[in-house]
C-alpha cells in the first residue's frame, strides 16, 4: 500500500466521518455541532480535491464552503438561538428507518456499479500530455473566460438574483399583512 | 499521482452523496437539511474532478466553479427561506411548515 492510498483513505475516512456526524441525530441534534462537522467533512474533502490536482478548486472549497457558507450557516443558528425544547429530538420512525436502508441500497448499488464500470481506467499522466497548468488559476481562470463565459456570466446575475431573494424573504415584514 | 485508483474517488463521492441524500429525506431540522444538501453537491464535485483528473479535461474545474457559485446562492436563499420561516412559525421544524398561507 503506498503513501498516497493512505493518505487517500485517511482523508476519505474523515471527510465521509464528518458528513455521518451532519446527519445522525446525536450529533447533528445541535445544528451548531451538525454545522462544525460540515466543517471537518468540507475541509477533508478540499484535500482529496488537492489529491485529484484541482488545486484551484481546493482553495475555493476552503474560501466558500468552509469560510462564507460555513460562517453563514453558524450566524444562523446563533441568530434563531434554538432552545433545547424546540430542538425536538430526532426520534426513529418507521420511515426514518426506510430511508436510510434505501440510502444504503443506493449507495451499494452505485458503488459496485462505478466499481465495475471503471476497473482498469488509468489516469492522464498529465505531464507528458503537457497540461503543466491542470487545475491552476490560470487554466481555469481561462476556462471561464473564453468556453464557459456565459455560463461564468449567468453565474454573476444568479448570484445578484440570490442576494436580492434573500433580502427580500429574510426582511422583517412591515406593514401590510403579516 | 496515480496511486489511488478511480473507483476509490468515486465510491467516496458515491457515499457523500447518499449521506446528504438520507439526511434531507430524514432529518426533519431545516438547518440540517440544508447542510445535508451541501454535501450531496460536494460528493457531485468530487465526482465531477475525479472523472476531470482521470480524462486530462481542464474545462471542468471551471464547471466545478459555476457548481459551487450555485450551492453558495443555493445557501444564501435556504437561509433566508429558513429565517422567514423560524418568525413565522416559531420553529425550524420542517413537518410543521405545512401551510403555504402568510
Amino acid at each position: 500500500m503506498t503513501a498516497e492510498l493512505l493518505i487517500f483513505y485517511f482523508m476519505a475516512i474523515m471527510a465521509v466521518g464528518g458528513a455521518v456526524c451532519v446527519v445522525l441525530p446525536p450529533f447533528g441534534r445541535n445544528p451548531l455541532h451538525a454545522a462544525l462537522a460540515l466543517l471537518v467533512s468540507f475541509f477533508f474533502v478540499a484535500g482529496i480535491f488537492v489529491m485529484l490536482s484541482a488545486h484551484l478548486v481546493a482553495v475555493l472549497q476552503i474560501l466558500v464552503y468552509a469560510g462564507a457558507v460555513m460562517v453563514l450557516f453558524v450566524f444562523v443558528v446563533m441568530l434563531l438561538n434554538l432552545k433545547k425544547d424546540e430542538l425536538k429530538g430526532a426520534r426513529w420512525t418507521p420511515w426514518k428507518v426506510f430511508g436510510v436502508g434505501a440510502g444504503l441500497v443506493m449507495f451499494t448499488k452505485l458503488a459496485l456499479a462505478v466499481v465495475v464500470v471503471t476497473e482498469g481506467e488509468t489516469p492522464v499522466n498529465l505531464a507528458a500530455e503537457g497540461f503543466t497548468g491542470y487545475g491552476g488559476i490560470h487554466d481555469v481562470g481561462a476556462a471561464l473566460v473564453t468556453t464557459y463565459l456565459l455560463p461564468f456570466e449567468l453565474t454573476s446575475i444568479l448570484l445578484l438574483v440570490a442576494i436580492i431573494g434573500a433580502v427580500l424573504v429574510a426582511r422583517r415584514q412591515t406593514g401590510g399583512a403579516s | 499521482m496515480t496511486g489511488v485508483p478511480l473507483s476509490h474517488f468515486l465510491v467516496l463521492a458515491v457515499a457523500l452523496f447518499t449521506i446528504g441524500a438520507v439526511g434531507v429525506v430524514t432529518r426533519r431540522n431545516a438547518l440540517v437539511a440544508l447542510m445535508s444538501l451541501e454535501l450531496m453537491l460536494n460528493g457531485v464535485n468530487v465526482a465531477f474532478l475525479a472523472f476531470a483528473r482521470w480524462r486530462g479535461d481542464a474545462l471542468a474545474n471551471a464547471a466545478v466553479f459555476i457548481v459551487m457559485a450555485v450551492a453558495a446562492a443555493e445557501v444564501a436563499v435556504g437561509l433566508a427561506l429558513v429565517i422567514a420561516l423560524f418568525r413565522h412559525n416559531r420553529s425550524v421544524d420542517l413537518d410543521e411548515a405545512t401551510r403555504m398561507k402568510g
